[in-house]
């Protein structure tokens, strides 16, 4: 049967090859390697948090498998697929004292890597965390965002609404090609269990290098009490609010999230 | 040509109260479980009588909607394996894009088949997508779910000789074997619903039956992928009976009178289309370019009158639906030429899904539209003699 799967976006042809895979991937400034994970929305290459941290960094910020322009293999069905695949990617460019930072999506698999090896990485940082369950089981941690509309969404994830408006009417193809890949990707990820794996908690005790949790304090998709027993969770993890932004504090608050990072990793 | 009678075995009396969504998130404190006892006696009575009248029954199944109290069709299915006497029995559909457990699927289809003695029709769907929220299956892939799935059952019923093993990417079972097995063989008849080319295709290789639901008079396009794929496998044109279609039925001594009864059953239209919007595009349900087109806002349409017109169904007057062929109504001899103008259209159509009854219609309203319709329709439509279109749209 004709596999309903993502469909490979047009750009991937030219994309070049990374485990595997066409792979669309921002590779920036010179230094060490850090490695940026993107939120479920995907990534701007034209964000201004990503010539901050290729400063003073070797920034590598793909789109993941099946989002933006990546190509995706069928057979990746969770975030430790993603994870293992990051994994080879890091082996493959033999990157060393890795930086990985990531956000909402992007720190669950950042997490996700972190607990299976840490050989390649020397700092995590984890902005605005999904991935794990922390309520009892009639207590949903994470706002169901498949059942909101994009303005509601919009109000919840941003400090500034308006910093999430597009005007999907005047994008050029490949944009609004990747939002709709983005969203089937998410859902592919994380629509159950949901937006978690409930193995990653009991796994978190492995990791055992430098640990930031940055969180937008205006997020109400997840609570400040779930980024707090997230980062609990792992040994000597420091919690740091950052004010004015939500969800996505990458977008919100390009400078002090990306200061914040290069000062945590000595940069 | 085949008939059945269907209705989604609504609960009207809660659709006054929605705030702007009939399905996912009404209450169900909305529904009085007396007043829903009673219906669906109702419903079970008016589709006994339709067994008596010469139809066959058509039931369905949806989840945490006052359109839809059959949240189960399995429990329709036992019922009406057991009480009626001669008619075909359609589920149509049977969600298996919600089911996370085929086996059992399998194990339900064989015991009613089994119990009707081989009257069972197995109408086989992905589901609609505001209904994944609910049952919390991902739409993501959901073909390949469905077609693991199906290929399952199939083997499920059609081997005999020693349990089987099925490890595939979707479902894992060691030790299969089926009791009761089904009464029809191999397996009771497989059918599907599309509204895509792609699918279309697939089912015409397969052979199966296929339905469409509210194309109207798009459904020509639709029948002739079919009929490519089927040609191109089987090496002939499908016959009629490989298409079913989903009409609403209102029939009537008078036209005045039939008109009414129209506007009541075309009630379902409008209700079907009450969903909140945020549970109506669960990703993975439409393609990446279907979903392009919906963030632009130039969503697909569906529904097609003759000369090219697309009409909105939920706003459609009874005179549009009839001009898309989604309505049939008026006098016996309107709703006959009615039927056969567009089983001609579509180059042959042989089995008509007709909802006899909806929304708040009456019993007596029901009991007049099925008897009418049964003594002066049903009888030419037998006699109707179906062309086979080789594939050429008209």
């Amino acid at each position: 049967m004709p596999n309903p799967a993502v469909a490979v976006a047009p750009r991937a042809g030219g994309l070049p090859k990374v485990g595997g895979l066409r792979l669309e991937m921002i590779d920036r400034g010179e230094g060490r390697p850090l490695l940026f994970l993107h939120p479920g929305i995907g990534i701007d290459a034209n964000a201004p948090v990503l010539d901050r941290l290729a400063a003073k960094a070797r920034l590598i910020a793909p789109s993941h498998p099946g989002f933006g322009a990546s190509e995706l293999a069928p057979s990746m069905t969770t975030v430790d697929d993603l994870a293992y695949f990051y994994l080879d990617l890091m082996d493959e460019f033999d990157l060393r004292e890795t930086i990985v930072v990531g956000v909402g999506l992007g720190a669950w698999i950042a997490a996700a890597i972190a607990v299976k090896s840490t050989a390649r990485m020397s700092h995590l940082v984890m902005a605005n965390a999904i991935g794990i369950k922390v309520g009892d089981r009639e207590t949903r941690d994470i706002v169901d965002v498949f059942a909101l509309l994009e303005p509601d969404f919009n109000k919840l994830a941003y400090f500034d609404p308006k910093a999430g408006e597009r005007d999907y009417k005047s994008l050029p193809d490949d944009e609004v090609t990747a939002a709709a890949r983005n969203r089937e990707s998410l859902g592919r990820f994380a629509w159950q269990p949901y937006m978690h794996d409930p193995k990653l908690k009991g796994r978190l005790h492995r990791i055992r290098i430098p640990t930031l949790f940055l969180w937008g304090m205006h997020d109400r998709i997840l609570s400040e009490g779930y980024g707090r027993a997230y980062c609990a969770a792992i040994s000597g993890a420091r919690f740091e609010p950052i004010e004015n932004a939500g969800h996505f504090p990458h977008i919100e608050q390009p400078h002090s999230f990306a200061d914040r990072v290069l000062a945590f990793a000595g940069l | 040509m085949r008939v059945y009678h269907f209705t989604e075995q609504p609960y009207p009396a809660a659709w006054d109260h929605h705030q702007g969504s009939l399905r996912i998130n009404l209450p169900n404190r909305l529904m009085d479980p007396k007043v829903a006892g009673d219906l669906f006696h109702r419903y079970y009575d008016e589709w006994l009588l339709a067994d008596e009248l010469g139809f066959d029954i058509m039931l369905n199944e949806h989840h945490a909607t006052a359109t839809c109290m059959s949240s189960a069709c399995i429990v329709g299915l036992s019922i009406l394996a057991r009480q009626t006497k001669r008619a075909r029995l359609l589920v149509l559909g049977y969600p298996l894009g919600h089911r996370p457990d085929p086996l059992r699927c399998a194990e339900e289809l064989a015991a009613v088949d089994v119990i009707s003695r081989g009257r069972l029709d197995m109408g086989f769907v992905k589901g609609v997508p505001y209904e994944f929220p609910v049952s919390n299956q991902n739409a993501v892939g959901v073909m390949d779910r469905f077609w693991d799935a199906h290929d399952f059952i199939v083997k499920a019923m059609s081997s005999h000789d020693e349990p089987f093993n099925w490890e595939s990417e979707f479902f894992h079972y060691r030790h299969v074997n089926l009791w009761p097995r089904p009464y029809q063989q191999p397996h009771p008849p497989v059918w599907s619903t599309t509204g895509s080319p792609v699918n279309a295709r697939i089912l015409g290789e397969r052979g199966y039956v296929m339905a469409t639901l509210g194309t109207g008079y798009a459904t020509r396009p639709l029948y002739d992928e079919y009929r490519k794929a089927y040609m191109a496998k089987w090496g002939k044109a499908p016959a009629a009976d490989r298409f079913a279609y989903l009409g609403l039925v209102a029939v009537a001594n008078t036209e005045a009178e039939a008109r009414r009864i129209g506007k009541l059953v075309s009630v379902y239209l409008p209700s079907s289309a009450i969903v909140a919007p945020q549970f109506r595009n669960p990703p993975g349900y439409l393609s990446i370019e279907d979903n392009m087109r919906i963030l632009r806002g130039n969503p697909r349409p569906r529904t097609g009158t003759k000369d090219g017109r697309f009409i909105d169904m939920r706003t459609a007057g009874v005179q549009e639906l009839i001009d898309v062929g989604i309505l049939f109504c008026g006098t016996p001899d309107q709703v006959y030429d009615q039927i056969v103008e567009f089983c001609d259209y579509c180059g042959g159509m042989g089995n008509l899904l007709m909802m006899g009854h909806a929304g708040a219609m009456s019993h007596e309203d029901t009991v007049t539209n099925l008897t009418l319709f049964s003594k002066e329709v049903m009888p030419r439509l037998k006699a109707y003699k179906q062309p086979v279109a080789e594939m050429v749209a008209a």
